[in-house]
Formats: C-alpha cells, sequence, structure tokens
C-alpha cells in the first residue's frame, strides 16, 4: 500500500512539470498584460519600467524558470492586479468554493443515490418514468440558464431567498462557514441548487444502471435463497457493488465542482476562486492564472488518489492486490 | 404420487416466462417427490426445465416468468401460496439451494464469514462470536483445513472447488430438510467433482437430508442418486429408481442419453446420438415434445399423453415405450 502511494506521488510530480510548462505557453499565448495593464496614457519610460518591474521583458523560458525556482520554495508568483501572493489570493477564496462544491456534492449524493435506487428497483414504473424524465431535464438544462430561472423565480418573484452574495459567516468547529448561520444558509441555497441539479441526475442515472446491472447477479438471488431480508439483500449486497461507479465519478466531478464552479460564482457574485479565475483572465493576470491552474491540478491529483484509495476500502480484491505489490 | 415420507411433493408445477417473443412454457406440469433422506436426481439438457424447477419451488422465478399453476407440499405447507416472510424464512433454513457457478454467487465484496454468518442471522439471534464459531465447524465439515482463518479471506481466495465448498457449507449451517443443488459440480474439474460428490452423499446419509441434485450428466446422477427424473421441454418424461432407469431406459429420450454416456457403451462402440436440435422453447409441438426427433414417433404422439405407471416407481409419458426386456 505505501508503495502504491509513493508511486503514485511519483508520478504526480511528472504530471504537475508537464503541466507547468503547458499552462505557461497557454498563457502566454492569451496575450501581452503589458496592453492591459499599464495606462494607454502612459509614457514609453513608464512603460519600460512597468514592464520590467514585471519581469515582462525577460524572454519566455527565463520567466518560467524563474517562476519553477520560486515554485519548488513553494512561492507561485504575485497577482500584477493586486500586487499580493498568488497562493495567498487564492487560500482566501478557496474556503468558499469548496463550501459551495461540497454542499453541491452532498445534496447530489443524499438525493441522486435514492432516487436512483428507487428507479431501478421499480424499473420502467410510472415512478421510475418520471425520475428518469426529470434527471434528463436536470442533465440537459445549461447550469447559467437554471441559476438565472431559481434567481428569478425565488430571489425576484417570491423574495423568499437573496439573490446573489455570501451573507453572514459564522465559525463550526473553528472553520468558517457560512453553513453557522441562518442568514448564510438561505444565501447558499440558490447557488447549491443550481451547481447540484446536473449532479444529481449523474448520481440518479448511475445508480439505477449499477442497479439494473447487479440485480440480475447470481449472488442477488443466492442471497434471497439464503432467506436474508430484502433491506439486507438492497444495503449491503446490492449497494456495495454500486458504491465503485459511484465514487469513481464522484470523485472527478467533485473536481470539477471545485475548479468549474466558475458560472455559478459568477451568476451569484459568490466570492469564490472560480470569480478570481474569471477576473483574472480579463485583466490577463498571468502569475493569477497559472497559479489557480497548478492549484487545480494538485486538487484534481489529490482527489483521484482519494478515489483509488477508497476503491481498496470497497473491494477487497483491489485491496489484497496492493498488499501485493 | 404424493406419498407419506416426502419431505417435498410438487404437484402440477406451471412455470411461464412472459416475453415479448411468445410465452416460454420453462415448467409445463412437473410433478416430483423426495423423502427423507433420499437423493433425487433431475436430469435433462440445457433448457428443459430443470433450474426453473428448482428456482418455482422456493419462489425464486424472475419475472418475467412466474409460476402459474402447482402446488409444492413443504410438511403440509403449500410453499406456493406462501407470503413473502414466510417463504423467507423456509429459503436457506428449512430448504437450502447451491448454485451452478461458486464463482459468481458469493458475492465478491464481502468476505466468506461475513456471508456465512448473515445467513445464520437471517433465520436466528446469536452473537457474532458463536455464529463464527459454528461456520469454522461447517467449513471443517465439508473438508476445508484451517476454518478460522480461511474465514477472513474473500471468495477470490478461492479456487472453484473450494467456493463450492463453501456454497455447501452455508447450505448446511442450518440443517436443512432439504438441499437443491443446481448444477454445482459443472463448473468444477471432475476430479474434485468425484470428491463432492462423495462428500454429498455422506453428508446426507449422515445428517438425514434429502437432496434433490440436477445436472445433466447421467453418469453424475447415476452414481449419486436413489431416484432420477428425467425432463424435456419442461416435463418429466421419465422418472425411476437410479440404477433401473438407466439399465431399461423405457422413454425413448432417456433411451438417447443414457447412449451418449461413453461409460455405457462398450470399448470401440460408436456412441449414439439423439437426432436433432433441443426444441425451440417458444414453439413445443402437441403432444410429446421429443416427437420430431423420435424414431418411434407416430401421429398418434400428437395427442395429449398422460403419465403411465410401470411398477417399482417407474413412470414415463410415451405411447411407444422400449418395453421388451434387455437393451
Amino acid at each position: 500500500m505505501l508503495v502504491f502511494i509513493l508511486r503514485r506521488l511519483i508520478q504526480s510530480v511528472v504530471v504537475i512539470f508537464l503541466v507547468s510548462i503547458l499552462v505557461f505557453i497557454g498563457v502566454f499565448s492569451i496575450g501581452n498584460p503589458a496592453d492591459i495593464l499599464i495606462p494607454a496614457e502612459a509614457s514609453q519610460m513608464e512603460r519600460d519600467a512597468a514592464i520590467k518591474s514585471l519581469g515582462l521583458d525577460k524572454p519566455m523560458y527565463e520567466q518560467y524558470f524563474i517562476f519553477l525556482s520560486n515554485a519548488m520554495k513553494g512561492d507561485l508568483g504575485r497577482s500584477f492586479v493586486f500586487n499580493q501572493p498568488t497562493i495567498s489570493l487564492i487560500t482566501a477564496r478557496m474556503p468558499a468554493t469548496l463550501e459551495l462544491a461540497f454542499c453541491a456534492l452532498f445534496l447530489s449524493l443524499v438525493i441522486g443515490i435514492p432516487l436512483g435506487m428507487i428507479a431501478g428497483y421499480k424499473a420502467n414504473s410510472l415512478l421510475d418514468r418520471t425520475i428518469m424524465t426529470g434527471s434528463i431535464l436536470g442533465f440537459s438544462a445549461p447550469t447559467f440558464w437554471t441559476a438565472i430561472l431559481l434567481i428569478m423565480v425565488f430571489a425576484v418573484g417570491l423574495h423568499w431567498l437573496p439573490p446573489s452574495g455570501r451573507g453572514q459567516l459564522g465559525k463550526i468547529l473553528g472553520i468558517t462557514t457560512s453553513l453557522a448561520t441562518w442568514d448564510g444558509i438561505r444565501h447558499l441555497v440558490l447557488p447549491v441548487t443550481s451547481l447540484s441539479l446536473f449532479k444529481i441526475s449523474l448520481v440518479t442515472r448511475l445508480t439505477r444502471s449499477g442497479i439494473r446491472e447487479t440485480l440480475p447477479m447470481d449472488f442477488v438471488k443466492y442471497a434471497r435463497a439464503k432467506g436474508l431480508r430484502k433491506s439486507r439483500i438492497v444495503f449491503v449486497h446490492v449497494f456495495r457493488n454500486v458504491l465503485i461507479p459511484i465514487v469513481t465519478v464522484v470523485g472527478m466531478e467533485l473536481g470539477s465542482l471545485i475548479a468549474f464552479g466558475v458560472v455559478t460564482e459568477t451568476i451569484y457574485a459568490w466570492p469564490g476562486t472560480g470569480k478570481l479565475l474569471i477576473d483574472s483572465i480579463t485583466r490577463l493576470d498571468r502569475p493569477m492564472i497559472v497559479a489557480w491552474l497548478m492549484i487545480t491540478v494538485m486538487l484534481f491529483i489529490v482527489i483521484n488518489l482519494v478515489v483509488d484509495l477508497s476503491y481498496s476500502l470497497i473491494d477487497p480484491r483491489i485491496r489484497l492486490q496492493r498488499k501485493k505489490s | 404420487m404424493m406419498q407419506d415420507q416426502s419431505v417435498l411433493a410438487v404437484e402440477g408445477l406451471r412455470s411461464h416466462f412472459f416475453t415479448r417473443a411468445g410465452v416460454v412454457k420453462a415448467v409445463d406440469g412437473v410433478s416430483l417427490h423426495v423423502a427423507r433422506g433420499e437423493i433425487l436426481g433431475i436430469a435433462g439438457e440445457s433448457g428443459s426445465g430443470k433450474s426453473v424447477t428448482a428456482f418455482s419451488i422456493l419462489k425464486l422465478v424472475d419475472p418475467p416468468g412466474r409460476v402459474i399453476a402447482g402446488r409444492v407440499d413443504f410438511g403440509g405447507q403449500d410453499l406456493l401460496s406462501c407470503d413473502e416472510e414466510s417463504i423467507r424464512r423456509i429459503r436457506g433454513k428449512r430448504i437450502a439451494m447451491i448454485f451452478q457457478d461458486p464463482m459468481m454467487t458469493l458475492n465478491p465484496l464481502m468476505s466468506i464469514a461475513d456471508q456465512m454468518v448473515e445467513s445464520i442471522k437471517a433465520h436466528e439471534r446469536t452473537t457474532r462470536a458463536a455464529a463464527l464459531a459454528r461456520c469454522a465447524a461447517t467449513l471443517e465439515k465439508v473438508g476445508i483445513p484451517d476454518a478460522a482463518r480461511r474465514l477472513l479471506a474473500y471468495p477470490h481466495q478461492f479456487s472453484g472447488g473450494m467456493r463450492q465448498r463453501v456454497a455447501i457449507a452455508i447450505a448446511l449451517l442450518h440443517k436443512p430438510d432439504l438441499i437443491i443443488a443446481d448444477e454445482p459440480t459443472t463448473a468444477l474439474d471432475v476430479t474434485i467433482q468425484g470428491q463432492i460428490l462423495h462428500e454429498m452423499r455422506q453428508l446426507c446419509d449422515e445428517l438425514g437430508m434429502a437432496l434433490i441434485w440436477i445436472s445433466h450428466d447421467l453418469a453424475v446422477l447415476g452414481n449419486l442418486c436413489d431416484r432420477i427424473n428425467v425432463m424435456y421441454a419442461g416435463r418429466v418424461v421419465e422418472a425411476g429408481r437410479a440404477e433401473d432407469l438407466l439399465e431399461r431406459p423405457v422413454h425413448p429420450y432417456t433411451r438417447g442419453l443414457v447412449g451418449s454416456v461413453p461409460g455405457n457403451s462398450r470399448r470401440g462402440q460408436e456412441l449414439t446420438q439423439i437426432p436433432g436440435m433441443p426444441p425451440n422453447m417458444l414453439d413445443l409441438p402437441d403432444g410429446c415434445a421429443f416427437r420430431p426427433r423420435c424414431p418411434r414417433s407416430g401421429d398418434e404422439c400428437a395427442m395429449e399423453i398422460g403419465v403411465r405407471v410401470l411398477g417399482d416407481g417407474r413412470e414415463y409419458r410415451c405411447l411407444h415405450p422400449h418395453l421388451e426386456s434387455g437393451k
């Protein structure tokens, strides 16, 4: 097991290194930040001084090596716009993003799995068809559209919930979160709903197909022949087997929830990292973009590792194989 | 057909599958009985309704299949009219089943201990420690050494033969009145098969259990069983004492089956083959379903043919039986 984790970590370092090159080249090809950052009325001397102070006068490979050697020391550069370390800017906003992502994930599991199990067990019934049709809706409606629609209905129309912002924060177990206050929860409802709608549909469909695949298997019939109670068959024998694909997809989706909540965060003016990224792109804040992408890559690597480790919790075949290696 | 000492008596069982292509009469009027300590063999080709018969007895036929008629008398109780909870209490506890493929019947994600203990706890209230001790003892009984340690293992760490022993041990946990084994040795190699047959015979004698052993292999059934029922296209076409039936088959189909077993022919003699293909279950011929493949059939075989009794428990459904003495 230790060998497995170690090997994964070495692989991760290679991946991060390669991605850093790609990101650097990509960001360079978007445009020159000097054109946006320096006011048009500045003199040529002021321009040169600014470019020199930002380090933009050096060739790309040299800038890359400066970035790389700083990154090794844990410094991903200073933002052009805020003139602050990018890492502290991102980490300051990370809790808001994580809060949104985990709430959406929680909702998608808590709603998606039961719906999928009902649909799978009552396949082709009216209930199943209703759930499946609903999930197609959740699947196909684009996030920006549902987000705006939710604001229209619940904030503008009914005045039930606030349309934007994060609301009042509080502390639970030392973590600053909006879940601690009623006002914060009210602010969470709409963005979490619009972000989780797609995931709920995804988890529902995944669970349903997992159930449909597992039910005809011999061990399910055998469990019945042993005289097991239905609840035990459903929640232990069938559910464990359905869990494997769910864990895989949910892991990948968690990464995308954190990294690409951009649209939702923008529409609801949610002060998270997604909004920071969009702002940085429009201002061509190179270090910000690079740092954000690097952190996102690391996030994905960590999540994938956690997913892989949780397989071995669920499936003894994987666990024992790893023990051997 | 019902006998006094019967553990189980099945009468006129019909299980049909309502598929899009039509109705498949998988089991179409099967009657059988098995007594205490007796081993009954059910023989037949694939698709003859052997497994569906077994599943029907425990109400385990899945849609689109359904038991549409019949009576399954088990200790004076009709299993087919039981509600789900009453039949659950019988499954595994008083009638246990062993399935064909030991690879597929054990849940790959659960340890052997968990899968054995849950079978006990489904029917009895005991502590886990007591249940585990019983599991280990039962595993030892079916020839798994070092059982206490092996209990902690997972199905994929066992060989096919060992896995089937585990399944047999699970079936034995509650010392049931009847075990139904559906081709339990088909997936195993011949030496393991021989061992398991021998052990099953011993266990039955020892515990006084009745056993229904389903197989397409007449040689296996001949070695193991007291009586054999031969099934064809959802019906029992011939039934009788094992030795007697294999020695002097009366039904042309049984005769064909017996003739195709290598052990029964002289060296150098070509094995006989039943001509034609197994019937299309969606479109069975009227009367005797074996009619199109039968060398002795005539137009009269298209009529409904009742059960004829020959004495010494021999029964058959045929208008042109091989009643002449000798083979």
